[in-house]
């Protein structure tokens, strides 16, 4: 049981008086965070949609890191995770971070294969 | 072990009450339960990714299919989804917020706050509901070829999607619904569509403006306009006419991304929902004032972490659903 909290975000850039306070900060944060994306969404803009990073379009990357940002704030401020243990901290968040992380390497490169096999195979499926 | 020689540090190691994580029992299980569920979650979307890559220069684009707000006419993309979102997210903090006046003792402020997320979480449901309804009724209607494939119709004055009631003609013919007990007992139509396949045809042959627009996303991340002779050659490959969307047919594109987003949205639907039943039953114990009586407020702060989870979980559904 954590009863006291950290109020400081953004590394201390930003630094709360009382957890409710920091509460509505966050909220405002991931506010404006959800409104950045759904004005990326609706515009898309065309130097994001046109240039690639790695086989993506920037503005799904954009939008990519944008939602860890969130995820991070949701599990930091409003699930505590800031004030518990590191270890139980690490446990928590590592875990499932190394098994999505391979998960999606091993169905997103097999999913291209198939893709190929589509494209270049002798079946027709488009028809 | 009474029997050897202990050093303090020996005993405090071994002689129970260690709490090396912190957290109680209650707290651990939930952030394990959390654990596998998230690698649940992950396994879905990471599937859909894969359908996704998979079919990459075919995939429906969501901008596309979810455009509508209830009570407005008229192409508003996201904007309803994003709503959503912001609901969710005000109920997460209305319940961070009960998880805080919890361990202040303030119990009127718990039930208060309880209360609103409970609410936010019915609305979210209600409108998932909708979105449902909506996505399986449809919008404008298709035609499926012999592959599977989607052909959709533009008008092409103005550019924009056509439904099948703007060009169809009515032929004198009558289309009964396939039913198990008229033919192979195996075999039945789920429903009747407004037009038959011969009423789209000819009327698509008699409305010279209409053109088909496939599946396939040009350079321009658009869909691929067919000119009038493309048109009409490739209509003769239609089977049948496709209105709305469920498990097998789905006029937006391809079926998977029906698939897709009624497991993922229902799953996690189905997980607020339950959210929302145990808050309830939460919201209750705080009235009758069992948790004043324990002296703590730690099973408010349990399902607060559910029910964050579930926010957290609708962020990346938002995000891979919708956006990208």
């Amino acid at each position: 049981m954590a009863h006291e909290h950290k109020l400081e975000i953004f590394r201390g850039l930003v630094k709360f008086k009382s957890n409710v306070q920091k509460i509505w900060g966050v909220l405002i944060f991931l506010t404006i965070v959800t409104a950045v994306e759904v004005a990326l969404g609706i515009t898309k803009p065309r130097f994001l949609t046109h240039n690639y990073f790695i086989g993506m379009k920037l503005l799904n990357w954009i939008f990519i890191v944008l939602t860890l940002v969130k995820a991070y704030y949701i599990t930091w401020d409003f699930m505590h995770m800031r004030d518990e243990k590191s270890s139980l901290r690490r446990a928590v968040v590592w875990t499932p971070i190394f098994l999505v992380c391979y998960l999606i390497f091993i169905l997103l490169f097999e999913a291209d294969y198939i893709y190929n096999v589509f494209k270049d195979g002798f079946m027709a499926w488009n028809f | 072990m009474d029997t050897t020689v202990t050093t303090g540090t020996e005993d405090s190691v071994w002689g129970g009450g260690n709490r090396p994580l912190g957290a109680s029992y209650g707290k651990l299980m939930m952030w394990f339960f959390i654990v596998s569920d998230a690698l649940t979650f992950s396994g879905f979307l990471v599937s859909y990714g894969f359908s996704r890559f998979k079919f990459i220069e075919t995939w429906p684009i969501a901008d596309e299919v979810f455009t509508h707000v209830p009570f407005f006419h008229g192409n508003y993309p996201m904007y309803y989804v994003a709503f959503m979102t912001f609901i969710l997210i005000m109920s997460s903090v209305t319940m961070v917020l009960a998880v805080d006046a919890g361990h202040k003792m303030k119990q009127n402020s718990v039930i208060i706050y309880m209360f609103l997320t409970i609410i936010g979480g019915a609305i979210f449901v209600g409108s998932q509901a909708w979105e449902w309804a909506t996505f399986i009724k449809g919008d404008y209607g298709a035609v499926e070829t012999k592959g599977g494939r989607i052909l959709q119709f533009v008008n092409a004055e103005t550019g924009e999607r056509a439904a099948l009631a703007d060009f169809a003609t009515t032929l004198p013919e009558e289309r009964v619904k396939h039913l198990k007990s008229e033919g192979i007992w195996f075999e039945q139509e789920g429903y009747k569509t407004s037009f038959s396949l011969n009423e789209v045809v000819e009327g698509f042959k008699a409305t010279p403006n209409i053109l088909i627009r496939t599946e396939t996303i040009t350079e321009e991340g658009e869909k691929t306009l067919l000119n009038r002779e493309e048109s009409l050659a490739k209509l003769l490959d239609g089977t049948q006419v496709v209105e709305g969307a469920n498990l097998i047919h789905n006029e937006y594109g391809s079926r998977l991304f029906a698939d897709f987003f009624f497991f993922i949205t229902g799953f996690h639907g189905f997980h607020v929902f339950s959210g929302v039943v145990i808050n309830i039953i939460i919201f209750f114990n705080v009235i009758l004032g069992t948790y004043e009586r324990r002296g703590h407020y730690e099973m408010v702060e349990k399902v607060g972490l559910y029910w964050h989870f579930v926010d957290l979980v609708w962020v990346f559904v938002f995000t891979f659903f919708y956006l990208v």
